[in-house]
């Protein structure tokens, strides 16, 4: 398959968004303006973007715990998102949701999850809305290995497939679900042969390869949208912090820091960034100011969520049920 | 006399039953290297390898249900999971095997099971991990709820949980965790269904739970400065419940509120104070205040979380209503 240089910016563009958000909230939480915790998706940035860019605003998506980097590819706003995490009233989910619970309906993003695997049976029957109601959108379900191990992702996977549903289910596996490695918690080599027994393709790529995921997304995305059913993708990747921002030691109690920096080697950032300068696709200095607009966007986006009220008392007692009069 | 934390306590109590009995062995998500999400299991790994102290796989459903079968099959199993709001998505297993068993099939088995969850709201973590849902438990015939409040509390009752044939749903408040108190080295059991009256009063009989007895006790002092003296009553275990200890305490101030984490409607506090109202109603000189988390999912933003965890100040409220 041949990738156009202008998808190839975009991607180097849209995981710098994500690098660069995810580098900045790690920066404000430590310094205490950010509440709650949060989950980094740092080193991952390769598998939304390869994924989202072969999806449509009216598509849907669905993330789990470790989200922002799904919601940023699907065309979330530093500024609401940043509004979120700090619990204020103008955030995508009015203050009520924060960093584990982020959602933006209009551009699909139905949610992501605090609960592991929360979201893999509910994009089965968000596929078959799509195909009740004979539309050509599809549904995108992200979430990591430890999902993979939930009743839910199998019942979830069985059903999309009997219902043929529009769903492309992407495994980020990174290797640990907290502290528990996959060799403590499956017996598989690839999560992905899990797709056989429903019927489904399985295909596992390098997660940290955008142009791998990229790839293999639209095969999987193009044949739901033609009326194929669901696929299964798994993306091995790694992520660079602890488990939740403010783990202790950054994850270094159950992995190595070898482990840590020969996965930071294959940054899929630099990667790309690396061979689309060798290629002569985009300058150094294009970088650096695409990184800059990105760090401005971030001032603007922080600036925003400080000036921005917290909730009114009364929200507390809001949106529990829809007033019917 | 000694003082430790809620966390250590339990620590010791599992520590000491893996010692004395072969049957005994731990699972869940995070317990071993990481030692659990709270630490309560920290450091058993070391003393009793990985076939005891057992990681999982994220499979709740399982986790709860092979912790079943394990019960059956002779052992003692000592299982976790992470937040009592992950509770949900292996209810059936709890609900309709773990607690079931034993009834349903004329007693032949049992299942000496302790589930150990987390519940209660505090740091931001919103709607999915705040929940202090236990009511449900005690709702199900054939399930021990334990809700431990101090450390001195915790190891005895997890000591009693470890050993008893039933199957114990054992509580732990996040906010009660990291609280130090006196616990003695050597080992002990408290009764189930055995309330505690960790302060005695004349006034006003408060029944807390967990992280509400520390605020209720810091309020009783308060109020004892304004002339209000109050007795707080602290259950320790939901189901079996000792209703005399309440009683008697309502008798003697005729005056009662109950103050559970848990979302007020049809949670443990209207069922103790339905219990007062049907049998000793004729004691009270108020009607009976409930204090609780509103009817509402936990939000996140820092201002509105702080109005929807019950404390002090509700606690101040009621008993400015009360009294
Ligand atoms: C049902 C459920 N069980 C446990 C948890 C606690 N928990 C949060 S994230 C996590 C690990 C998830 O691992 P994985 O699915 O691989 O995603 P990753 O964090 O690696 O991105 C666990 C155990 C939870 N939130 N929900």
């Amino acid at each position: 398959m041949q990738i156009d240089n202008e998808t190839k910016i975009r991607m180097l563009k849209e995981m710098l968004k994500i690098r660069s958000f995810e580098e900045k909230i790690q920066e404000l939480y430590h310094a205490g303006y950010i509440p709650g915790s949060m989950h980094l998706s740092t080193g991952q940035e390769a598998v939304p973007v390869g994924v989202c860019l072969n999806l449509l605003k009216s598509d849907y998506l669905l993330s789990s715990h470790r989200g922002h980097g799904h919601v940023l590819a699907k065309g979330g706003e530093y500024k609401y998102m940043m509004a979120e995490l700090y619990g204020k009233k103008t955030g995508y989910c009015g203050g009520k949701g924060g960093s584990m619970h982020f959602a933006n309906v209009k551009i699909g993003v139905l949610g992501t999850n605090g609960i592991v695997g929360g979201g893999i049976c509910i994009a089965a029957g968000v596929g078959f809305s799509i195909k009740y109601q004979k539309s050509e959108k599809v549904t995108v379900c992200f979430f990591g290995d430890g999902a993979a191990n939930t009743g839910a992702f199998h019942e979830g996977l069985n059903f999309a497939a009997v219902l043929k549903a529009p769903v492309v289910f992407i495994i980020e596996n990174n290797q640990y679900a907290i502290s528990v490695p996959r060799k403590l918690s499956d017996c598989v080599e690839d999560l992905s042969i899990r797709a056989a027994g429903y019927n489904m393709p399985g295909v596992t790529v390098d997660g940290n390869d955008v142009m791998a995921v990229y790839e293999t997304a639209k095969t999987a995305v193009e044949r739901a949208r033609s009326g194929g059913g669901p696929a299964l993708i798994e993306c091995r990747t790694y992520r660079w912090h602890g488990h939740h921002a403010g783990e202790p030691k950054d994850g270094l109690v159950y992995r190595s820091q070898e482990e840590i920096d020969s996965w930071k080697e294959k940054c899929p950032i630099k990667r790309l960034r690396e061979a689309l300068i060798a290629g002569n696709i985009i300058t150094e200095k294009e970088v650096d100011t695409l990184e800059k607009e990105f760090q401005q966007e971030l001032e603007r986006a922080i600036d925003f969520a400080e000036k921005s009220p917290y909730p009114d008392a009364e929200a507390l007692y809001e949106n529990v049920y829809i007033d019917e009069g | 006399m000694r003082q430790i934390t809620f966390r250590e306590a339990l620590n010791e109590s599992l520590r000491y039953n893996m010692r004395n009995d072969d049957r005994v062995f731990c699972w869940g998500e995070d317990i071993g290297v990481l030692g659990g999400a709270f630490g309560v299991t920290a450091g058993l790994i070391n003393e009793f390898g990985p076939g005891r102290v057992i990681d999982t796989p994220l499979s709740e459903i399982a986790i709860v249900g092979a912790g079943i079968g394990a019960a059956l099959g002779g052992l003692r199993p000592v299982v976790e999971i992470m937040y009592i709001d992950f509770t949900p998505g292996c209810m059936d297993m709890i609900i309709n095997q773990m607690a079931k068993i034993h009834y349903m099939f004329g007693g032949q088995s049992k299942v000496p099971m302790v589930l150990r969850i987390v519940t209660g709201a505090m740091g931001e973590n919103a709607a999915q991990h705040s929940q202090s849902f236990y009511s449900f438990f005690v709702h199900t015939p054939g399930l021990i709820v334990v809700t431990p409040t101090t450390p001195y509390d915790a190891k005895g009752l997890l000591n009693t949980s470890i050993a008893s044939e039933n199957p114990v749903i054992f509580v732990e408040n996040k906010r009660t965790v990291n609280i130090k108190g006196e616990v003695p080295e050597e080992n002990y059991t408290i009764p189930f269904g055995n309330a505690d009256v960790k302060r005695q009063g004349e006034d006003l009989t408060i029944v807390a739970t967990q992280a509400l007895v520390y605020d209720a006790l810091k309020v009783a002092e308060e109020m004892e400065k304004e002339g209000v003296s109050i007795e707080v009553v602290d259950p320790r275990t939901l189901k079996p419940l000792d209703k005399e200890t309440i009683f008697n305490s309502v008798r003697k101030t005729g005056r009662l509120i109950v103050a559970d984490e848990g979302c007020i409607h049809c949670g443990i506090a209207s069922e103790i104070s339905a219990l007062v109202a049907q049998e000793i109603i004729e004691y009270l000189d108020a009607p009976v205040i409930r204090v609780g988390s509103p009817d509402t999912p936990c939000p996140f933003s820092p201002p509105l979380e702080k109005a929807y965890i019950p404390g002090k100040q509700e606690l101040r409220e009621a008993i400015a209503k009360i009294m």
